[in-house]
């Protein structure tokens, strides 16, 4: 079959040769791939920032399908159902996915403790091949993949299975009260859809930085928020406390992680060495910005070894830090509503839709973000099939 | 296939009564105290709403598990944690000398840079065995279409031509440079 095939760092293929996946579980099903979405966070992946992601990996961690063959065990799903996947590979059963924690699995990766199964995305997170493929395995069937809902544009459902959760998830873990200002670091896909939802919690004010102008200049007409460039301030932080009245923000997220610009140390040691988890610049600024008593939420991906925060500010200003990566399942429901009902338009996110032959090209248009690249879909040739 | 699982890791779960009984009592202890809980406020837990609080932590590993995916190839495991997970990916297992490495990464746990520092060397030698592995298969690595580069042509020409241009000129000035030392070596 075709699959994308990582070959080392910026260096992906798209091979013909890939072998088919096979059930190996009674709760496994085969999907068909219909629709396969390049995260921001397989940049880190494709850049060579992530510990163990071998070569002859096949990416992709937010994808729809076609179930063409389910496992013994599977009771809920059947042959022909078009499914949304959310990112998580979640049994349903250990304690933390029975607490709706089903980002943090602990029966489906044995490579780390730190993070539960997460398609396409390293040993580190389970060494499972990815979506960014004709066919791809799914375990756990019946619990993460969710039957496209009837009238559901399948672009709007793709987008449901990592960044739309992942944006929303950043806003409510950042407890905005009505009238709070919220400011987002990062203008990517996440970013932006977390300064979306910053609103439906009841945000007063909405403020996203960036240093790329064409994307702060899509955020501020998609996500209704202010948008301003680093690169044209002194000190972001100052421009930050000046604007919110010298306190600080009320909430601040890290929607950026392991890659962030705009601190020379931080991007030697984080990204260009690497020798820590990360350039943590975001997240330094997200700590340093928001008032005293305040709340930063991280969403960013970062690298499993240590990062250069400002842990003494976090305890003097009396912070809460609060993280993880998105339970898309337990999200599902409300964000389905919210699409259904028009008040997000996740799809609004994609600039590009790309033939998975070209996944090369796709990877390199949105890590050296040529032509106005928001968020790329590959669409592999058997999306269609009947 | 044999079962194969990393040599310092144990192929069973081991038995987590003992530790399970005493979190139960742990847990059960702080009850007898006057007052306990009684200021408890839930919606003051700061990882609410992401957890709804089930009292499932407690059973620690004594909860109904799905059956174990059959292990039939090698996976490497965190020593933090007993037992391969019930279902696991089956990409890429660990081969040729970065697999050499990551077995060694892999007696560490994830909190020393003796386990992640390894595994960033391996990732890079598995580049290079990469390459081999494409030549034994006859396979030429395209690395201008693997980069991306065509999009690059496509969308940045002139910054493209740019870089390149830069490059060649630094090539160009360090031959220069390593010819002229070369004659004044000989002279």
């Amino acid at each position: 079959m075709l699959a994308m095939n990582f070959r080392g760092p910026f260096r992906v293929r798209a091979d013909h040769n890939r072998p088919m996946p096979e059930i190996m579980h009674p709760s496994d099903a085969i999907i068909r791939v219909t629709r396969s979405c390049i995260c921001g966070s397989d940049l880190h992946l494709y850049h060579g920032l992530v510990p163990d992601t071998r070569v002859g990996m096949t990416f992709g961690h937010e994808f729809t399908g076609v179930v063409e063959e389910v496992g013994s065990g599977v009771q809920k799903l059947k042959v022909g159902d078009h499914v949304m996947v959310p990112f998580n590979i979640a049994c349903g059963s250990c304690p933390f996915c029975k607490q709706d924690l089903y980002g943090n699995c602990h029966e489906s990766n044995s490579q780390a403790s730190a993070v539960g199964g997460i398609f396409g995305y390293s040993h580190t997170a389970g060494g499972y091949d990815g979506g960014q493929a004709e066919y791809v395995r799914v375990p756990y069937a019946d619990v993460g993949p969710t039957i496209i809902p009837e009238g559901m544009d399948l672009d709007d459902a793709v987008m449901l299975t990592d960044v739309t959760p992942t944006g929303y998830q950043a806003a409510e873990m950042g407890g905005i009260q009505k009238g709070d200002t919220v400011v987002v670091f990062g203008a990517g896909p996440v970013g932006i859809m977390a300064a979306r939802c910053a609103w439906l919690f009841g945000a007063g004010r909405v403020i996203i930085i960036d240093h790329i102008d064409y994307r702060l200049e899509f955020a501020k007409s998609y996500a209704y928020c202010e948008a301003y460039n680093f690169k044209e301030m002194d000190d972001p932080v100052v421009f930050l406390k000046r604007t919110t009245g010298w306190l600080g923000a009320d909430v601040c997220i890290d929607a950026v992680g392991c890659e962030a610009a705009g601190n020379a140390i931080q991007s030697l040691v984080g990204r260009k060495l690497p020798l820590t988890g990360g350039s943590a610049t975001a997240l330094h600024w997200a700590i340093n910005s928001v008032k005293k008593g305040g709340i930063v939420s991280i969403v960013g991906v970062y690298g499993p070894l240590d990062a250069l925060v400002p842990i003494g500010n976090v305890v003097n200003k009396g912070l809460t830090i609060r993280a993880n990566q998105a339970s898309v399942k337990r999200l599902l429901p409300k964000l389905i509503d919210h699409v259904m009902s028009g008040r997000l338009n996740p799809k609004g996110l994609i600039s590009h839709r790309i033939p998975l032959e070209e996944v090369a090209e796709g990877y390199h248009i949105f890590s050296a973000k040529r032509d106005n690249c928001i968020k790329p879909v590959l669409i592999p040739p058997k999306a269609y099939a009947a | 296939m044999e079962n194969i699982v990393t040599p310092n890791q144990p192929s069973v779960e081991p038995n987590t009564t003992i530790e399970s009984d005493m979190d139960r009592r742990l847990a059960n202890i702080p009850k007898e105290i006057p007052g306990w809980g009684i200021d408890a406020d839930p919606e003051n837990d700061p990882t609410y709403p992401m957890k709804h609080r089930t009292g499932a932590d407690y059973e620690r590993l004594n909860y109904e598990k799905p059956p174990q995916q059959p292990i039939n190839m090698e996976i490497l495991q965190s020593i933090e944690r007993p037992g391969v997970s019930r279902v696991f990916g089956t990409s890429t297992p660990p081969a040729g000398l970065s697999g050499m490495i990551r077995r060694f990464a892999f007696r560490y746990s994830e909190s020393t840079y003796a386990h992640w520092v390894p595994l960033v060397v391996a990732d890079r030698i598995g580049v290079v065995e990469g390459i081999v592995d494409d030549l034994k298969q006859g396979h030429i690595p395209n690395i201008f279409a693997e980069r991306g580069w065509q999009a690059e042509w496509k969308y940045n020409r002139d910054g493209m031509i740019k870089n390149i241009a830069i490059g060649v000129g630094i090539a160009a000035g360090v031959m220069i440079l390593l010819s002229q030392k070369k004659k004044h070596g000989k002279g």
